[in-house]
């Protein structure tokens, strides 16, 4: 592979990877595309899921959940509201969370409580599905 | 005139509160060094969305579509005030040169007949605006126990904001907090977040595309309807990370200068204690000899 694709992705907080890489996977709303260098310029909304970045023959995978990328002659830029490493995902610790979100969104007394609790709910089951489930080994 | 000892205890006072603020300050130079860490890691993803937002609603605008958070109501009766000042005292004027600003605003938008409401970030902020201004504040929210702010607290305000925008409750929020220019300067600031059409900055322009245009996916109102929140909570985000850098900043030269006051003041009270020492010497001596040559 000749061309090297300059991809960023950043949060909130600060810039969680910079660097050129071969090809980055990304779940976009209407479905994962994959990005190259030299791709069109394209605006997408992501869903939550798994980003995945092939770099020299590697692979790493980055949860996302939700978010935005735009693709510019420059590179890649992914805007994510949080990202987490699929690798540094402690699997117990993630049930244990699902469960108490689970009780979170069953106990909810108002439409708020229970939306938001829900949302934790299908976060952390799209963060589950992406450990679990890698579509491109 | 005080007796020596009255001086001594003055002495020692005062030294203990230039203690104080000593390690006040340098507690400070370390926060500070750490707040302007944070707000210059968060400045590629306001960059990005910023200048996104801008692309995307420069082609939105005269759309009928457009979103209701981008244009607005068309009113603007009702404004909400969001007042962001710092949690905690011992900054100097930082808090204080705030709700002026704030203060200039409300008495400028009410001679113009409009509804003002106050949402109060930050203790200090709303101890000061409670005594002119209770019933027109509507929530305080307070990061006391928050040792870090991120951009979830930001979303929290964020939320409200729309939430009360989206309703119809308000017509336009803007934000009022103290820009950081750097450690000895802070400028409070009015900011217009929602419509956002009136927040965006014209400066901020997209890449060149070199002659491609953009595939949206899924289309362009959608892309725009899901990124007006977050340009929104990043904008939240970024003022309470200046008014972070900038407390530390106020706090840092306040306690620097009071340091230097207290100072100043110890070697003027060791002066007079001397001075009133030798005094009671010489009184003495006098005393002494003149008792003798009565004799």
């Amino acid at each position: 592979m000749a061309e090297k694709l300059n991809f960023h992705l950043v949060s909130p907080e600060r810039e969680l990877f910079a660097g050129l890489v071969d090809q980055v996977v990304v779940p976009g709303t209407e479905g994962d595309f994959g990005v190259l260098a030299e791709h069109a310029p394209v605006m997408a909304t992501i869903r939550p899921g798994a980003i995945t970045v092939f770099e020299d023959g590697a692979k790493r995978r980055i949860f996302v959940n939700g978010g935005f990328a735009e693709v510019t002659p420059e590179g890649l830029t992914v805007l994510a509201e949080d990202a987490v490493d699929v690798t540094a995902v402690d699997m117990a610790a993630l049930s244990q969370e699902l469960q108490d979100a689970r009780e979170d969104a069953a106990d909810a007394k108002t439409d708020e409580d229970r939306e938001a609790a829900q949302a934790v709910v299908d976060r952390i089951e799209a963060l589950q599905a992406a450990v679990q489930t890698d579509a491109y080994a | 005139m005080p007796s020596l000892k009255e001086f001594r205890n003055r002495i020692d006072s005062v030294k203990s509160t230039q203690k104080i603020t000593k390690a006040k300050q340098m507690v400070a130079a370390a926060k500070l060094r750490k707040a302007q860490e944070a707000a210059e890691a968060a400045r590629p993803y306001a960059q990005r969305i910023a200048a996104v937002v801008a692309n995307l609603s420069a082609s939105m605008a005269d759309n009928p579509g457009a979103p209701k958070l981008l244009v607005g109501s068309g009113k603007d009766d009702v404004q909400l005030l969001i007042v962001a000042t710092a949690d905690r005292g011992l900054c100097g004027a930082f808090n204080t040169n705030i709700v002026r600003k704030a203060r200039e605003e409300i008495v400028r938008l009410e001679r113009d007949g409009k509804t003002v409401k106050i949402l109060c970030v930050g203790r200090k902020g709303y101890d000061q605006l409670k005594t002119l201004y209770k019933d027109r504040i509507i929530d305080v929210v307070s990061f006391r126990e928050v040792r870090q702010i991120t951009s979830h607290e930001a979303s929290e305000i964020a939320e409200r904001a729309r939430a009360m925008f989206e309703g119809g409750e308000v017509d336009i929020v803007k934000l009022i907090y103290s820009e950081f220019r750097n450690v000895i300067s802070q400028v409070p600031t009015v900011q217009t977040l929602l419509p956002a059409a009136a927040s965006i900055d014209p400066e901020a322009k997209g890449p060149d595309l070199k002659g491609a245009a953009y595939e949206y996916e899924p289309n362009e109102e959608e892309i725009l309807a899901a990124l007006l929140p977050r340009n929104l909570t990043s904008q939240v985000f970024n003022a309470l990370l200046q008014n972070v850098a900038g407390e530390q900043g106020a706090s840092m030269t306040a306690m620097d200068n009071a340091t230097r006051n207290a100072g100043d003041m110890i070697n003027r009270l060791t002066l007079e204690y001397n001075r009133k020492r030798q005094a009671n010497i010489t009184k003495e001596l006098i005393e002494i000899i003149s008792g003798a040559e009565a004799l």
